[in-house]
């Protein structure tokens, strides 16, 4: 496997407070990767890890193969839309495409007018000016025109109306399938995720709780439900993921590679949403340390 | 030429839904043989989804040996799914009619019969796997 983003215990402390505590990861080049979490799990800290604008307290993190931020070679090669898609207020599209070309050594010159004239973005307008649709528009077309090997974005849609971000969405995937580029980014809106990306990071407290492709982590983890049991019987090799309880019935969302033969249970797939959400509400010392057997390794 | 929708509320993943797009459509002949599929570049640019999701559903259907890629040009159908078979629908759906009115005759409501019909469709159906 060639991994576009390698992490090894990675740590990082803000004055006092840990924002990752040991984060071990290898995401794969060629996916697009959505990163989930809950609020303050470290999510950015992490893509602004692997952005190089900030320095890990303990541990490695190593990005297209080199070190995020290690020089005007590692710079071009990683593409990084920063929370609420932030442009300069003050100055005009065209301003920003110029910007564009003289900061970047790969700059796609035609495409990013390309994509400005097809958006139908005013070249003389402030981006100060533009809508939230625009303007993450138009930071796309940066992060796009840039042609990077991989392209990280934080929370790009969170701001936008559904149309908004549907064209957002639909751009980007068609960057994607042009150019080839792998994507990072972060989103609470599953429903997004499951559209756009093959491979997912779950991120909780710090820690990488889940990872893998996200058709093989689908086809792993199943809902039982049936008559109330104790977890501790059921068979080696399934890992209890979620457990509820009634007074006669249990409802369990486990993670197992083997078939489930226990006639008493009803079987259903699990969706990537109740996935998530079962991975974010699980008590931390369960999930406790990065897990390697959970990651997709090729 | 079709065009591909997601149901987000149908349970099939993606790329099965794009395989089962296609087939239908050759099953009701709105594709033939020659035709052409989306580019996975349009069909990414239209529905906002993974183009690996778009690969896949094109692999597995390649495999199925129902549409084959040029590189360079396009993907295109193949074979129908047509032919013989939509002869036999008829005198299935009126052995399935008179199924469902001895069905009906026997008490069963239509949450019944459905339920029957499932479980039994299932149940061969991993017979057939296994």
């Amino acid at each position: 496997m060639t991994a576009v983003l390698r992490a090894r215990r990675l740590t990082k402390k803000y004055r006092g407070r840990w924002a990752l505590t040991g984060c071990t990861l290898d995401i794969p080049a060629g996916h697009v990767t959505g990163l989930v979490g809950p609020n303050g799990a470290g999510k950015s800290t992490l893509l602004n890890l692997a952005a190089g604008t900030l320095a890990p307290t303990t541990g490695t993190i190593e990005v297209c193969g080199g070190v995020p931020g290690s020089g005007p070679a590692q710079l071009a090669k990683v593409g990084f839309v920063a929370q609420d898609t932030p442009t300069y207020p003050t100055l005009t599209v065209a301003d920003h495409l110029r910007l564009g070309a003289r900061l970047n050594p790969n700059w796609d010159d035609a495409l990013a007018h390309r994509r400005i004239e097809r958006l139908g973005l005013d070249p003389g307008q402030r981006a100060g000016k533009l809508s939230g649709g625009q303007r993450a528009q138009l930071a796309l077309t940066l992060g796009i025109a840039k042609r990077p090997e991989l392209l990280i974005l934080d929370e790009p849609v969170a701001a936008l109306d559904p149309l908004a971000r549907r064209e957002f969405l639909q751009d980007l995937m068609e960057a994607v399938a042009e150019h080839g580029l792998s994507v990072v980014m972060s989103s609470h809106l599953v429903a997004d995720l499951e559209r756009v990306c093959d491979h997912l990071v779950v991120l909780v407290a710090g820690q990488v709780r889940l990872a893998g492709e996200v058709e093989e982590l689908l086809a792993a983890h199943h809902r039982l439900s049936g008559p109330r049991r104790d977890v501790d019987t059921l068979p080696a090799g399934q890992e209890v993921i979620s457990a509820g309880h009634t007074e006669r019935q249990s409802t369990l969302v486990i993670r197992t590679e083997a078939p489930i033969l226990d006639p008493a249970w009803t079987v259903s797939a699990v969706g990537l949403e109740d996935l998530v959400l079962a991975y974010m509400s699980r008590p931390a010392e369960a999930g406790s340390g990065p897990r390697p057997a959970l990651e997709v390794l090729r | 030429m079709i065009e591909f929708h997601l149901d987000g509320r149908s349970g099939l993943s993606p790329y099965l839904q794009l395989v089962q797009q296609v087939r239908h459509a050759l099953r009701l002949g709105l594709l033939r043989e020659g035709d052409r599929l989306p580019t996975v570049k349009d069909v990414v640019a239209q529905l906002a989804i993974n183009p690996n999701t778009v690969l896949k559903a094109y692999r597995e259907l390649e495999h199925h040996g129902l549409v084959a890629a040029r590189p360079g040009v396009g993907t295109f159908v193949t074979r129908t799914l047509t032919d013989a078979t939509l002869a036999a629908h008829g005198p299935l759906r009126q052995d399935l009619r008179r199924w469902l009115a001895r069905a009906r005759r026997a008490g069963l409501d239509d949450e019944s019969i459905e339920a029957l019909f499932m479980t039994t469709f299932r149940t061969i159906a991993e017979e057939e796997i296994a």
